[in-house]
């Protein structure tokens, strides 16, 4: 979509507003705009009365305009003002060395660590699981439902008992919080490729069995190759529920460091720029996992010979 | 499966149980399987039943095999009742949950692969064969627990959990009505409207569509529970900031859906009701948002479980001293795990008739879609 707007000839593109480019980001960057601006407005409004107190403790006289811009720079505000939140998050992760343990570059590492070994872990145990659920009608039927039907239950709920159980037979730190990211992100993995192996319809598979495939190579040579653009669908749905899963597990646990870490301290101590710091790292984080998974499923797509 | 392997798994769950009468049950001294009457005739019967079941084949082969692994498991289940078995069980106890495994594991596999005639047989069929998978797997938990003596701290076993579930239904159903109703459903229901209004407002006007398309999709992605510390901030420990959190968790997922619904029916479709002169408002309630709701009902069966979720996780950054969420973080501190396994029983119970409830809500709406046409 993006070429074509490049190739269009200068007599189509007469005007601006016709523009593909114009016509696709507009209104994206309109409404981020709209909201930017909704939240200044909320953020002088829901931090009024805390400024206006201030003021009066301290029998300070003031202005309208001084009364906006404190709202503007409080230092533990109800809604912290856009640019406070990127100026709290910039110093955080530039103003620190990397691992130092106030830079959310330290606490994000943590995270993503966490949040990888337990995507690969899920992926892994999922994609296993449904190999073994797509050649045995006996766990399709037995196992099956149970997976489906833990799909329902808040699995998060489970997160604090897994810290404990593990805690208390010596696991501690990283692998937890991995198994609990791992837990909560294989069930998609496992539908998805259930639902990816068995794409092929009954004609592949009996053309397959003309040529006296063995199952290994109607794997390898059809399943695989069909299962391959739900797999990366469901790793997009996969990871980031694994940093959900990650950012959650370090709730309850009382982990020194990581976002959730971040968050709860920041909860603790009435910090709110913080707190929005470290939700600007998560999304910068979640954001980035998923054009990383994006940029992998278009790679492999292009090895595969499929076109864009 | 290979009529030869069935017989022979069976000929070995009949041996492992016989050996039971004479293997010692326990590292401690106690009676021995013979020395008790009762359960020697129960363990009988199980290796007889399995002997049986090993040259009958069909129907009554299974039937044969599920009767001899009640027989065993009710003979493990009372011996573990003895204050010298539990916890330091031995090799002849473990022969016979070994039997029942077996025995069990061959009988699912087994009614698995019938393949009934009749409809409601098949149907009967397909929720018989998980529940009789899951009875299998909690029957092992349960002895395995017991068996080894498993301190309660790190795993209760499900007796337990169940035991402290029924004794504390009056706990159980304050967080119930804490977490669930307060929390969770006026969550739910201003988050979908919300979400399903926005999208109603940005069909109609397609610049606001283009640009919130993207975004929710965005936000749909980001881990928006990390919001809760400051709902909590915003809204106080009790369920109004939980059910702020669940609300702004479940306001995208609906956007996005309820968008794609609103702009699924057709060309001839719309022109139809254009030619009798639909205005605007006719147009939505009769094609679009009809035609939306297998895309709403979709949205809504995913927000169902973002929602618990949702509200247990705000849960853990303050609450009054009540909720599932609470419960759970505080009964774990006070290592009281049978309570929160009690607490997640209650919260899955919860999850699955909620989504079950609006699964319903959707075969009764949208039973002329095709995927439900047979």
């Amino acid at each position: 979509m993006t070429n074509s707007a490049f190739a269009l000839p200068a007599s189509a593109a007469g005007t601006l507003r016709h523009h593909p480019l114009v016509v696709r980001y507009a209104p994206i960057v309109t409404i981020v705009l709209a909201l930017i601006a909704i939240w200044y407005v909320a953020a002088v409004m829901m931090n009024l009365s805390l400024v206006r107190g201030g003021f009066e403790r301290e029998e300070t006289p003031y202005t309208v305009s001084e009364l906006i811009a404190g709202t503007m720079s409080a230092e533990r505000p109800l809604l912290p003002a856009p640019h406070q939140v990127i100026a709290a998050f910039a110093d955080s992760v530039f103003g620190y060395a990397p691992n130092a343990p106030r830079s959310l570059v330290y606490h994000s590492a943590v995270t993503l660590s966490a949040t990888l070994l337990g995507f690969v872990l899920g992926a892994l145990f999922g994609i296993g699981l449904a190999l073994m659920i797509v050649h045995s009608r006996v766990l399709e039927k037995s196992l099956l439902p149970w997976i489906i039907c833990s799909q329902m239950v808040p699995i998060l709920a489970l997160a604090p008992i897994f810290i404990v159980v593990l805690g208390a037979i010596g696991l501690q730190g990283l692998l937890p919080k991995s198994i609990i990211s791992a837990y909560l992100c294989f069930f998609p993995i496992t539908i998805g490729m259930v639902k990816g192996f068995t794409a092929p319809d009954p004609m592949q598979l009996d053309l397959m069995r003309t040529w006296s495939a063995t199952p290994r190579q109607v794997l390898a040579k059809l399943r695989w190759p069909a299962a391959v653009p739900y797999l990366f669908a469901s790793l997009k749905v996969a990871i980031t529920i694994s940093l959900i899963g990650a950012i959650v597990a370090e709730l309850p646990t009382g982990a020194e460091a990581g976002i959730g870490a971040r968050l709860l301290a920041g909860s603790y101590y009435g910090q709110t720029i913080q707190i929005w710091a470290a939700l600007l790292a998560s999304a910068i984080l979640a954001s980035g996992l998923i054009g990383l998974v994006d940029l992998t499923e278009r790679g492999v797509a292009r090895q595969m010979g499929m076109r864009p | 499966l290979n009529p030869r392997r069935r017989r022979l798994g069976f000929i070995l769950a009949a041996a492992a149980v016989l050996s039971a009468l004479v293997l010692p049950l326990s590292s401690e001294a106690v009676a021995t399987l013979p020395a008790r009457p009762i359960l020697w005739a129960l363990s009988l019967a199980a290796a007889l039943l399995f002997a049986a079941s090993a040259w009958t084949g069909g129907w009554r082969g299974i039937a044969l095999g599920f009767a001899g692994v009640l027989c065993g498991a009710a003979t493990t289940l009372v011996l573990l009742r003895d204050s010298g078995i539990a916890g330091s069980a031995a090799a002849g106890f473990w022969t016979i949950v070994l039997a029942v495994w077996l025995g069990g594991g061959l009988c699912v596999v087994q009614l698995a692969s019938q393949r009934p005639r009749g409809d409601a047989l098949r149907r009967a069929l397909n929720l018989a064969v998980p529940l009789l998978f899951g009875a299998v797997v909690f029957y092992l938990w349960e002895v395995l627990v017991r068996g080894f003596g498993v301190p309660p701290v790190l795993m209760p076993s499900p007796s337990a959990a169940a035991a402290r579930f029924a004794s504390s239904l009056p706990v159980l159903g304050q967080d119930f009505v804490q977490t669930f109703v307060r929390g969770v459903l006026i969550g739910y229901v201003i988050g979908c409207g919300a979400g399903l209004l926005v999208a109603i407002v940005a069909q109609r006007f397609a610049f606001l569509g283009r640009g919130l398309l993207p975004l929710g999709n965005f936000f749909s992605a980001l881990p928006l529970v990390g919001v809760a510390p400051i709902m909590v901030m915003w809204f106080g420990f009790d369920w109004p900031s939980k059910a702020a959190v669940v609300a702004l968790v479940t306001f995208f997922p609906m956007l996005v859906n309820a968008l794609a619904g609103l702009s699924a029916s057709g060309h001839m479709e719309r022109d139809l009701m254009r030619s009798y002169g639909a205005d605007h408002r006719q147009m939505l309630m009769k094609l679009d948002l009809p035609a939306a709701l297998p895309f709403i009902f979709n949205a809504l069966k995913i927000n169902a479980t973002l929602a618990l979720i949702g509200a247990i996780v705000a849960e853990f950054f303050g609450t009054p001293t009540q909720g599932i969420g609470f419960r759970i973080s505080t009964e774990a501190g006070r290592m009281a795990i049978d309570m929160v396994w009690a607490e997640i029983a209650l919260a899955a119970i919860a999850g699955m008739a909620f989504y079950g409830l609006v699964a319903l809500a959707e075969r009764a709406t949208t039973f002329w879609h095709p995927s439900y046409r047979t």
